[in-house]
């Protein structure tokens, strides 16, 4: 038997670090290759990460609610010797490798976080090149650890960490830019012997909220780490980009007419619901092709102009708000967007969405219409330029013009809301964005064909 | 116990060795008839007569050879340069003789004076009567340097400094002459040379400094404390020999040190300890050492508002501590 490190994999291009959920196994339990071993948390996706091997769990490294970096160790297993050599032998070889890619290990989502997020692109594909995985200790020419997490530690660090067996790469640090400062390893010395026996306390200390309690008492509700995670990037958006608004009034009744009209035969033709959320995803789609700086991002003093329009859905999930990523969005019809849009919305309602369900979103949808709003002022997905929303559809007396004169007439009405990046985009390109979208929304008549 | 100011215990210092030790007497510029002109020898004359309390021509090559000769001879001279800027013309006197007399005489001969020298800015002085000198007598091997900050430190520092059988070069911040109040016991006590007090335990951080700035620090560190930033600060109290040991075991708990003084940066005593720091206690640093001192200019602007920014102050040294405590 021999004890190997279980390290976080690398989850998606941009994380870097997650935080660990509930430990679905505890030390002592026997472990099967593939058992859901304990839940991890990003930005992007929340899963169950599963035991890389067979063997007994030995020890948890990193405990509910810490926050971790890609490749550290979170716990220890006791495996065959043949396991070991075979563990020891693969990260040698990941570590010659460029970058290691271990999205294949995740077998299934579950609740998702906040944002589909974006590619990071070239920034990203230099710091994955960067990465130099683990090193065998045997190898030469292998950086040492100190050096696999592009970070250096100061001597003290270096000094306390080797002396108490702490692996640096587990420690979070606090000092500036992330440095491992020597109270970091400290903390880290002085939580080390708690975390090696199983802990009997119960592991999710889920929001305690007292049904009878005095009336009047506030009470504190622990945020879940998805709320947290929303919340930390809902900061960061509102303080990185600052934002403008767009709002422009959209007449609904030829599309409301379409939809009532083809509803049912659309159904028998595409097996898919016709929903008005596949129209405003085609519409924007379209809009965004042909105002390509909408769909962009602010990098480095620099625009990045997508060249894929990956529309992200706002979806409230049961945990939190979650963004789903229509791919290509542009290259669908309606039909092609009604059923992609169902079962994603789907996995999305019931936490089951995959890392690929939330990756590389360039532009975000929000259908706020459904929960009866008439007007909003969303906050972008960061690092996206501009995020849009569709408000209710009402029916409204409306002022139109006709060669016979003007008349007021019953219309479907609805607000769509632009907020954007003012860094990227003035006044013009945001109204110009708002004029296709508008432009698409109205072309539709009771009898336009389908596609 | 007394409370009295740095200037009043200079001169009760003087005053009771004087008594003591009927070898101990005082020379200077004007500190006879006029009582010096920071009137630290104000009284002496009319208690000691004017054979132990000498007023002295405006030669500080004659005050510096005058005691070196009376130290050899026995006597413990107490000579007082009027201000740090005009002790160069005495520097042949002190540094190329009376720091070699133990070591050239094998520890025959010894030369027990005591130069004190005002010093520092902050007091509009200008050019020629601000400067920060200290560094050019705390190289130099067979000299003792003091430059205590406070009134109980100054009275027990320099009556040590008066029964030591070595030169002692005494400084004196002439801006804490009036500045810096505080308790002093009543009576007979000396302080050792060559031992640094924590003027403030702390854990995150290290300050070393002396003189005026030493104040700075003191407020600086009140100002972290609230932030929840726990400072340590050290007064050397002695430029050399340095304490080391005080400075080695404060920076081994706080792994992060800093070194404030008002002298220029370059070659100054900062650069010392912090070599010290890097020899000895490399290991134990968090963080590189860092050093928050006067500008590089060669000598004290007389424009007070150039003056006030070569000064260090709490603000500034505030605004290391942080960085140093962030990194």
């Amino acid at each position: 038997m021999a004890t190997i490190g279980i390290e976080l994999p690398q989850v998606g291009e941009s994380v870097t670090e997650a935080v660990i959920g509930k430990w679905l196994k505890q030390p002592g339990d026997a472990v099967e290759k593939f058992d859901a071993l304990v839940e991890v948390v990003t930005d992007k996706v929340s899963m169950e990460f599963p035991a890389p091997h067979t063997g007994t769990l030995k020890a948890i490294v990193a405990a509910e609610g810490d926050t971790v970096p890609m490749g550290a160790i979170i716990a220890e297993m006791e495996v065959d010797s043949a396991t070991a050599e075979a563990a020891a032998a693969a990260s040698e070889v990941q570590a010659n490798a460029p970058a290691p890619n271990r999205v294949g290990t995740l077998i299934q989502g579950a609740n998702v976080g906040p944002t589909g997020g974006t590619f990071k692109d070239t920034a990203l594909e230099e710091q994955l090149a960067n990465r130099i995985p683990h090193a065998s200790p045997a190898s030469d020419s292998v950086p040492n650890t100190a050096q696999t997490s592009g970070r250096t530690y100061s001597p003290v660090v270096s000094r306390l960490a080797a002396a108490n067996g702490i692996d640096l790469a587990t420690v979070v640090g606090t000092g500036r830019g992330g440095r491992i400062t020597k109270q970091d390893v400290q903390a880290a010395i002085a939580a080390w012997p708690s975390t090696t026996p199983a802990p009997a306390q119960p592991v999710t200390p889920a929001p305690q909220v007292t049904q009878d309690g005095p009336v009047g008492e506030d009470r504190i509700l622990e945020p879940s780490p998805i709320r947290r995670m929303i919340a930390d990037h809902m900061v960061k958006s509102v303080s990185e980009i600052p934002h403008a608004w767009s709002t422009v009034e959209v007449d609904m009744t030829g599309l409301v007419a379409c939809r009532t009209a083809q509803r049912q035969l659309f159904r028998q033709r595409h097996c898919a619901d016709l929903t008005f959320l596949a129209f405003t995803a085609h519409a924007v789609a379209r809009a965004l092709r042909d105002n390509p700086l909408v769909n962009s991002s602010w990098e480095d003093e620099k625009i990045r102009l997508k060249g894929r329009v990956n529309l992200g859905l706002a979806v409230a999930a049961p945990d939190g708000l979650v963004v789903p990523v229509i791919h290509d969005a542009d290259r669908e019809g309606i039909s092609g967007l009604a059923q992609r849009i169902a079962p994603l919305v789907e996995r999305a309602r019931s936490g089951s969405l995959v890392l690929a369900d939330v990756q590389g979103g360039t532009f975000t949808l929000n259908n706020t219409g459904t929960l009866g709003s008439v007007l909003g002022g969303a906050i972008i997905n960061h690092p996206q330029a501009a995020i849009v929303t569709t408000e209710a559809i009402v029916k409204r007396p409306v002022v139109i013009s006709s060669p016979g004169g003007d008349a007021i007439a019953i219309r479907c009405m609805m607000n769509i809301c632009l907020s954007f990046d003012h860094r990227i985009i003035d006044g013009a390109e945001a109204s110009a964005f708002m004029q296709s979208f508008k432009r698409e929304l109205e072309a539709w008549t009771v009898d336009s064909e389908l596609n | 116990m007394a409370e009295m100011t740095v200037i009043e215990a200079v001169r009760e210092a003087l005053r009771e060795e004087m008594e003591r030790d009927p070898t101990v007497f005082a020379m200077g510029e004007d500190i006879g008839a006029r009582g010096g002109v920071f009137l630290a020898t104000e009284g002496l004359l009319e208690q000691f007569g004017p054979e132990r309390v000498i007023d002295t021509p405006l030669a500080e090559a004659a005050i510096g050879g005058i005691a070196l000769g009376a130290a050899v001879n026995g006597m413990r001279p107490v000579a007082e340069i009027e201000f740090g800027d005009f002790v160069w013309p005495a520097v042949n006197q002190i540094i190329g003789e009376a720091a070699r007399v133990r070591y050239g005489t094998q520890g025959r001969r010894t030369a027990p004076l005591v130069l004190r020298v005002p010093y520092g800015g902050g007091v509009r002085g200008g050019l020629f009567h601000s400067q920060s000198i200290e560094v050019a007598f705390s190289h130099q091997p067979g000299l003792k340097v003091v430059a205590p900050a406070t009134p109980y430190d100054a009275k027990g520092l320099l009556k040590s400094a008066i029964r030591d059988d070595d030169p002692v070069i005494f400084f004196e911040h002439k801006r804490t002459y009036r500045l810096v109040k505080g308790d002093v016991p009543d009576g007979d006590y000396t302080i050792p040379i060559g031992k640094a007090d924590v003027k403030r335990t702390g854990s995150d951080l290290t300050v070393v400094s002396y003189g005026l700035v030493l104040h700075y620090c003191l407020e600086a560190a009140a100002t972290l404390a609230e932030e929840g930033i726990d400072v340590e600060v050290i007064d050397l109290r002695t430029l050399r020999p340095l304490d080391t040991d005080t400075v080695l075991e404060s920076v081994r708990k706080t792994s992060k040190a800093m070194v404030v003084h008002e002298d220029t940066k370059a070659g100054g005593i900062g650069g010392e300890i912090a070599a010290v720091i890097a020899e000895e206690a490399f290991e134990d640093l968090d963080a590189p050492v860092k050093r928050v001192a006067g500008p590089e200019v060669p000598a004290m602007p007389f424009s007070p508002l150039l003056e006030a920014e070569f000064m260090p102050s709490a603000e500034k040294i505030a605004v290391a501590m942080r960085e140093l405590a962030g990194y």
